[in-house]
């Protein structure tokens, strides 16, 4: 969709921007990573024209930007910056229609698509279309300068560092709806970030940037398993294995189809079933498969009956679809050294131990 | 915060307009009982035909200098002019010293006596604050509205009009309402070089020593002063939209 190619920009002798080719599929977020001053905004800014590149091409889905007006270009990108821009002068609803105006939009339609972006990003419409920017918060004027961004609709989107200013809170919250509505819209997104742990949690991939030139661009995880120098090592930090945590589900990690017990069930055969699979504890499950608890060997030594009168009750478990930095937290807390898998509705789908967890951790590491 | 400083701002207001009534009406008990009210009214076509011409004085030098001081100030604040904006700008900041007296009287070396040296010299006067707010007005702009506009794909005459005008308006309304009291508080001066106005009456008044006559024209002119900035204001308030206003 979007692909630089040898592209460079020479301020008077000073090289912003070395010689950096990068290709970005539809749909994809690419993040430009690196400390100040390292060209990941120059490279950005290249990408709408509001910096003209000294050498190098740009195609946005194989056409050639610099033969494009710069104005036309501008208005089919969305743009987000750190400082938000919303013009005071006008209402969000005004705000947000900017770029529909420009194209010359019908006034009644882009109205009605304004609200429903207001409404995406848990905004009342009916509060807040016709506020003034000052009358909102700073977390919710960049909600707004997010949808504003995407009212006309455009395929890509640049957002240079547009979560920056906001509090670690709202960060993580604004973070997550924009995943959210990205899901839905599926841009190509262009994302500046100098923080390592919000370019993980949004990137298909990560451009890591130093003095001008691009140092890697690679997958979140194989960017954290293999720097490819010092350099980024060091930017991505020591704990940059604990990092990986959070890119791998808990579905993945999980062993399926794990044995299980029912309440009617005879001791005996619970005995044996953890001894046949070397087990020291097993789930037990209601009619339906949902978790009920859970019995340990140890505690059925010598007891008669059925599992229903010896089971204890699970302190925590683990939906699928979370990640294991979520479930590691978990186990730590409750001091456990495996979790049970839930999906949804509570049905028992298989079960995660540290073990499997550093396992599956270190298979890239074997790999090689 | 903003709410208190708008309760403030409003508070301040309100005092303001109280004291203004007060003193209205003080002058009035006076003026009626020391008999000058009688000796004024003795003037009362007189007043009557000076305010007109008085008031055409204001609207023509004052709307001259409106139409050209807004371009001008656009022009200066431009940031392609480099460092010559901010060179013109405190060129004619040095201007705004010149005494209104001698722009008058150059200007009436010009264009010999009469309305047209008087209306030049009042328009130059009233320029000048008008111009500088414009520049201030526009400098003081977010650069990031002006980057967040262009990245959007706006072009430079959008900027200018949709983000930097309005966005520098209320500073600009508040140049153009000092320019306006500036203007009806010189225009007496007008007489000088035979422009007419109320200050026909205020120096043949001086001249003759004559108290009623020289009130005659100096009450009117203050009243003027005083309805034409809380019109001004009024303007202000009301016309500069509520996003970007810090009083509403």
């Amino acid at each position: 969709m979007i692909r630089l190619k040898n592209l460079t920009k020479i301020y008077g002798g000073i090289t912003a921007v070395d010689n950096v080719s990068i290709e970005v599929g539809a749909g994809e977020v690419c993040v430009l990573l690196g400390p100040s001053g390292c060209g990941k905004t120059t490279t950005m800014k290249m990408i709408n024209r509001l910096i003209e590149p000294s050498g190098g091409r740009i195609f946005i889905g194989g056409k050639d930007v610099t033969e494009v007006d710069p104005v036309q270009l501008r208005r089919s990108i969305g743009y987000v910056i750190q400082q938000i821009g919303l013009f005071p002068n006008k209402t969000v609803e005004d705000n947000i229609c900017v770029v529909p105006d420009m194209l010359g939009q019908d006034r009644k339609t882009s109205r009605k698509r304004a609200a429903e972006l207001l409404e995406m990003v848990n905004l009342e419409p009916a509060a807040y279309a016709k506020r003034y920017p000052k009358e909102l918060s700073g977390g919710q004027q960049q909600r707004v300068g997010v949808i504003r961004a995407l009212a006309a609709d455009p395929p890509v989107l640049l957002m240079d560092e547009p979560f920056g200013a906001i509090d670690p809170i709202n960060r993580e919250v604004i973070q997550d709806e924009f995943m959210k509505l990205q899901a839905a819209m599926k841009k190509t997104v262009i994302f500046v970030s100098h923080d390592i742990d919000e370019a993980v949690k949004m990137a298909s991939r990560i451009a890591i940037f130093r003095s001008g030139r691009l140092i890697q661009y690679d997958t979140p995880d194989n960017i954290l398993a293999h720097p490819v120098d010092s350099f980024v090592a060091d930017f991505v930090g020591h704990d940059r294995t604990l990092k990986r945590l959070r890119l791998i589900t808990v579905r993945d990690a999980m062993a399926t189809e794990p044995p299980r017990v029912t309440p009617d069930d005879d001791v005996d055969t619970a005995v044996a079933l953890m001894k046949r699979h070397g087990h020291v504890s097993v789930v037990m499950v209601g009619p339906q498969g949902k978790v009920l608890g859970f019995v340990r060997l140890e505690a059925l030594h010598g007891k008669r009956g059925r599992v229903g009168e010896h089971y204890e009750k699970l302190t925590s478990v683990v939906h699928v679809d979370d990640n294991l930095r979520n479930a590691v937290s978990q186990m730590f807390a409750n001091d456990q050294s495996w979790l049970a898998c839930v999906s949804t509705e509570g049905v028992y789908q298989g079960y995660i131990t540290q073990r499997s967890i550093t396992h599956l951790l270190g298979a890239t590491y074997r790999d090689r | 915060m903003v709410e208190a400083h708008r309760h403030q701002a409003r508070a301040l207001a309100a005092l303001w307009r109280v004291a203004t009534l007060a003193l209205v009406f003080t002058l009035g008990v006076w003026a009626s009982t020391s008999g000058t009210l009688g000796a004024m009214m003795q003037y009362r076509e007189d007043i009557a035909f000076l305010t007109v011409q008085h008031l055409e004085l204001v609207a023509i030098s004052g709307g001259i200098a409106i139409a050209t001081g807004i371009p001008i100030g656009i022009l200066l604040a431009r940031r392609s002019l480099g460092l010559f904006g901010p060179v013109l700008t405190q060129l004619i900041n040095l201007g705004t010293t010149v005494p209104t007296l001698a722009i008058l009287a150059l200007a009436m070396t010009v264009l010999g006596l009469g309305a047209p040296p008087a209306i030049f010299g009042l328009a130059v006067l009233t320029l000048l604050p008008i111009v500088l707010n414009t520049v201030a007005g526009l400098r003081a702009v977010p650069p990031a509205l002006i980057e967040a506009a262009r990245g959007m794909g706006m072009t430079n005459l959008q900027i200018l009009l949709q983000v930097e005008i309005p966005n520098a308006l209320f500073v600009i309304a508040a140049g153009i309402r000092t320019a306006l009291a500036i203007n009806v508080g010189t225009v007496p001066l007008a007489f000088l070089i035979g422009g007419g106005g109320l200050g026909e009456l205020i120096f043949t008044g001086i001249d003759l020593m004559d108290t009623g006559l020289l009130l005659a024209g100096a009450i009117p002119t203050a009243l003027l002063a005083v309805a034409v900035d809380f019109i001004a204001g009024q303007l202000q308030f009301w016309l500069v939209p509520r996003g970007v206003n810090p009083l509403r």
